[in-house]
């Protein structure tokens, strides 16, 4: 029965969202400091999360695949695939599924124990479209940006761990392009965009829905934290069947 | 005219009241008055249509709120100003900029006008000089103050207010009460005011509706209310500590 309600509230969630998204003079201003929360000021913890799995994921390549047959290009070959098909795109997320999804849910839960999106909507204001769509919209927006970002700085963080255990960057680069398809960073641009939309949904709804003052507040960021990064890991692998 | 007509409303098994049937004339105040847990706030909540009856309807101006769709329910709720309990004012923006808030959306109105009606308006409640102070700079009574202003700056035709003077020393809950007199007087509106402090409502009021035992258990106006012999709302207004005069 809780579930059915929890399905029902949230499908009911983005309806609202869907139809006020026309509504573009209520959310224009908050679009924009979104785009800035969600994506820019991202930015670093990506780009270390990228750098530190390239450059894991080349020394731990380089260790496992010790065989005079295969040319050492082939450890760019599998870092660079790896990084594009999947590893920046759900690392990432998995990251920031716990900085902005935490974010939104406190922000919005926050507003709703202490009355203000009651005061909103008694002013004439539809809620949902000042506070929902412009979050959600900047997660679909901004995932994309910030998978691209992770993306580079792994490769980046693979070349150097490379060049440092002896694996010239030409090397690592060669194989890289060998086994370049346009189509996986597709790819990773549509997990980015559904990632994106499912951490800031299901973050929205916790936050939107909290009940129960600061305990309440706090439950709704710890479950929008949690619930954000097992929908991440469901819709990989529902992807993943469907797109490769 | 607000007219409340046989609401019930229960939360789960959990019955709040029922049955509640009662008028608001234009340019009165009504001050709902019950124990804490009453239902006095979901009363209020259901007059803007924040929560929906398991029975019966609110009609303002003759129009069932419940039947309205969104768009039509925005419109009217243009119409109220609601003072909320903490004030829910906005943190993210200043004190100044709750008030303006409304007026850069709902209006065409250019940047000089939006500053000197919420001026005007902020200095309607005494706080003329708030600048551009942030929200957490403010005490409990600035809050429910500027709350106010942001409520009548759009000039509604009905203020709500949920528990005005509530967690206020009596020297700044009578700030507030000034303040509810003077709006009912100056800006002609009709008022319906949660609260159980009854020093509070004895001074505002012209009527006065008791929730008790699930029901609207007593209504009438302040002088009905010094000679009324019902028991527990006698009984209520001696709780409180106040001695009718």
């Amino acid at each position: 029965m809780e579930l059915l309600r929890y399905f029902g509230d949230f499908n009911l969630l983005l309806y609202r969202a869907i139809r006020s998204s026309t509504e573009f003079s209520t959310y224009r201003g908050n679009l924009v400091s979104e785009f800035v929360k969600t994506g820019f000021d991202s930015l670093p913890i990506v780009v270390l999360t990228g750098l530190f799995t390239g450059a894991v994921l080349t020394i731990q390549t380089s260790y496992q695949l010790v065989s005079s047959l295969l040319p050492a290009s082939v450890i760019g070959a599998i870092v660079t695939q790896s990084i594009i098909i999947e590893l920046s795109v759900a690392i990432s997320s998995l990251v920031l599924a716990g900085r902005i999804g935490a974010r939104i849910a406190t922000e919005l839960g926050t507003m709703r124990v202490s009355e203000q999106i009651d005061a909103l909507e008694t002013m004439g204001f539809n809620s949902v479209s000042y506070l929902v769509v412009p979050r959600v919209l900047a997660g679909i927006l901004m995932f994309p940006v910030i998978y691209v970002v992770c993306t580079a700085a792994g490769i980046g963080g693979g070349i150097v761990a490379g060049v440092m255990n002896g694996l010239p960057s030409e090397t690592f680069l060669e194989g890289g392009r060998e086994y370049f398809f346009a189509r996986d960073i597709i790819f990773g641009l549509i997990k980015a965009f559904v990632f994106g939309f499912v951490i800031t949904a299901v973050s929205c709804y916790k936050g939107y829905y909290a009940s129960g003052g600061a305990e309440g507040v706090g439950k709704a960021t710890t479950q929008a934290a949690v619930l954000s990064c097992v929908y991440v890991l469901l819709s990989d692998f529902f992807l993943a069947a469907v797109l490769l | 005219m607000i007219e409340i007509r046989n609401l019930t409303k229960s939360f789960g098994s959990n019955l709040i009241w029922k049955d509640v049937s009662l008028n608001i004339e234009d340019g009165q105040t009504l001050a709902i008055i019950g124990k804490s847990g009453c239902g006095k706030s979901v009363l209020l909540k259901h007059i803007v249509a924040l929560l929906q009856p398991d029975e019966g309807e609110v009609l303002i101006d003759g129009r069932n709120i419940n039947d309205l769709n969104y768009v039509e329910l925005r419109k009217i709720r243009q119409r109220f100003g609601v003072l909320f309990q903490g004030g829910a004012l906005f943190d993210s923006i200043s004190a100044f900029e709750n008030v303006a808030f409304p007026l850069r959306y709902f209006t065409n109105l250019s940047e000089s006008e939006i500053r000197a009606k919420s001026m005007e308006c902020l200095t309607m409640v005494n706080l003329q000089n708030i600048g551009n102070k942030s929200t957490a700079e403010l005490s409990g009574g600035m809050r429910k103050r500027v709350g106010l202003a942001r409520a009548i700056v759009m000039q509604p035709d009905y203020l709500l207010y949920d528990e005005p003077t509530s967690g206020l020393d009596p020297e700044t809950s009578d700030e507030i009460n000034d303040l509810i007199i003077s709006m009912a007087k100056s800006l002609d509106i009709t008022s319906v005011v949660i609260s159980h402090d009854m020093h509070s409502v004895l001074r505002i009021a012209d009527k006065a509706a008791f929730l008790d035992e699930q029901k609207l258990s007593w209504i009438g106006t302040i002088d009905e209310l010094r000679r009324s012999d019902h028991k527990r709302l006698q009984s209520f207004v001696k709780a409180s500590e106040y001695q009718l005069i």
